[in-house]
């Protein structure tokens, strides 16, 4: 199959707004898929939808060959995801989070303490496997997320802003680890990032989003030539404009609404 | 599908066993009734009565007290998992919404039995004697139908809570209302039109009257219609609870 995830014209509009307007893209089995957009512009919202935390108002994803929508298990088994926000059960060690996932994704009895074992080794944190989460740094916690969403084989690897608030070492080692998962496993990558820096070192194929809609997609490379810029960093900027966003959760929809509302009638 | 649920029950019983302070902070509420409304009002209760003993018409309800209390609020823990984030990891899981009700619900209803048989271990000491060993075991199943539907209950509110902002409400309005008028502590007898036609829609009711008598031997309904009013509705929150499960998004 050339291409692990599909999307087909993907709407998702809470009340009256829109936040995400009739998207299509598809990213490529293998490759490095870096979703890119200003605060608001719908990335977590899409991300909700692709790994059926939130129904869309329209549209079809398919993911590994499954309808997200209709063939919702066999599509839930075949990613992986690091949330924005944590996860974790911080009442649980390390090792019991690992269970509780290995469990709930159904890996076989046999081969369980085996996976979960490699998993905290990529990540380091096999001798902490005993510690309570509540014990453990953010860029611990990070790196256990990560960990976890690995032990059931996924076949696509969702990371929204996995190095946000981290240290430059632990952003380095999480991206060292990604780029190992996608060369040694054949893992595809969908993530999202604010660094942009990050997203032009590690990415085969870049989409940008901005007030729902796909503005631009492409290699790095074209992107960079067809919007005459010398970074990403600039294309991104010249691309969604420097004004400052609203941070994006469901509060700031809303609120994104009304504003927008406002914005609309002094026009 | 049993080791799913069995892990979802076991990781909220690790909780439970990981939280002493929860659990004996618990424990308190009902001692303190059972104290202070069995010795303040026992003598009262006697009088009134001709001759019965108070402690034994009360033990019953404060075992179901302490069943209520934690059943709830172990259905209303959902709204944490949420604000903690967890409870994403377990939606985005391929697992059914019916696994994830029926675990979490074993997992409060267990928890809530511990706490209720703790308390009823409580009443032995303060003198209340249980009859016979079938008298238990009939007491058993009242006491895990009522933690079963107000674990349900709990989870069933949660679904469809964002944050903990409506707590409050539901303690003031809903679960004081359903403990006190559910006749735990006194005869709901020769009562205003109002307070008994409130009582009677008081599910708690029939399983405090089924619980009182399967141990104590007093039941105004008659325990076979208890039974039949406190599983069926068990039974339906469940499904209600099932179905609200379904739609839920993180």
């Amino acid at each position: 199959m050339q291409n692990i995830l599909s999307v087909k014209s993907l709407t998702k509009k809470f009340d009256d707004f829109t936040a995400v307007k009739d998207i299509s893209f598809d990213v490529e089995t293998g490759s490095i898929f870096a979703f890119l957009g200003p605060n608001g512009a719908g990335k977590s919202t899409t991300i909700k939808m692709l790994t059926t935390v939130l129904k869309p108002t329209s549209g079809e994803i398919s993911i590994n060959g499954f309808n997200v929508l209709k063939d919702q298990d066999r599509a839930r088994a075949s990613f992986g995801i690091v949330f924005q926000d944590h996860s974790l059960d911080e009442e649980l060690t390390a090792y019991e989070n690992m269970v509780y996932h290995a469990v709930v994704y159904k890996v076989p009895k046999k081969e369980r303490a085996e996976r979960i074992q490699k998993a905290l080794e990529i990540v380091g944190l096999w001798d902490r496997r005993e510690d309570y989460v509540k014990k453990f740094s953010g860029g611990m916690k990070r790196r256990l997320e990560i960990a976890r969403a690995l032990v059931h084989y996924p076949k696509i690897l969702f990371l929204d802003e996995p190095t946000v608030g981290l240290d430059p070492q632990t952003r380095n080692s999480i991206w060292t680890h990604i780029k190992n998962l996608n060369e040694e496993r054949k893992m595809t990558i969908f993530l999202t990032t604010h660094y942009m820096e990050e997203a032009e070192a590690i990415a085969d194929q870049i989409a940008i989003i901005d007030h729902g809609n796909i503005i631009e997609s492409g290699t790095v490379e074209e992107i960079r030539t067809r919007t005459e810029t010398e970074s990403l960093e600039e294309a991104f900027l010249k691309l969604t404009g420097r004004g400052i966003r609203d941070e994006n959760n469901e509060t700031a929809n809303k609120m994104r609404m009304i504003r927008g509302m406002g914005r609309r009638n002094r026009h | 599908m049993i080791e799913v649920i069995y892990i979802l029950w076991l990781r909220q019983l690790k909780h439970y066993w990981r939280s002493k302070a929860r659990l004996l902070g618990s424990l308190g509420q009902p001692l303190l009734f059972m104290i202070t409304f069995g010795f303040g009002f026992g003598p009262m209760y006697t009088r009134a009565s001709g001759g019965a003993n108070y402690m034994d018409f009360l033990a019953p309800g404060i075992v179901s007290m302490a069943i209520l209390f934690t059943a709830i609020f172990s259905g209303l823990e959902v709204i944490w998992d949420r604000q903690f984030g967890f409870l994403k990891e377990t939606l985005v899981a391929p697992i059914s919404r019916t696994e994830i009700m029926v675990g979490k619900t074993l997992g409060g209803a267990t928890i809530a039995m511990i706490q209720g048989l703790i308390v009823l271990s409580l009443t032995y000491v303060l003198g209340f004697r249980i009859p016979s060993l079938a008298s238990l075991g009939l007491g058993l199943i009242f006491m895990s139908l009522i933690a079963i539907f107000f674990t349900g209950l709990g989870l069933a509110i949660a679904s469809k809570m964002k944050d903990m902002h409506g707590f409050q409400l539901i303690m003031n309005f809903l679960i004081m209302p359903i403990f006190f008028l559910s006749g735990a502590l006194f005869p709901l007898e020769n009562l205003p039109p109002a307070i008994y036609f409130i009582s009677r829609i008081d599910p708690l009711t029939y399983g405090v009257d089924g619980l009182r008598g399967a141990i104590a031997g007093m039941s105004t309904f008659g325990i076979y219609n208890d039974l039949a009013v406190i599983g069926a509705l068990s039974i339906l929150v469940c499904a209600i609870g099932a179905l609200l499960f379904s739609k839920l998004e993180a």
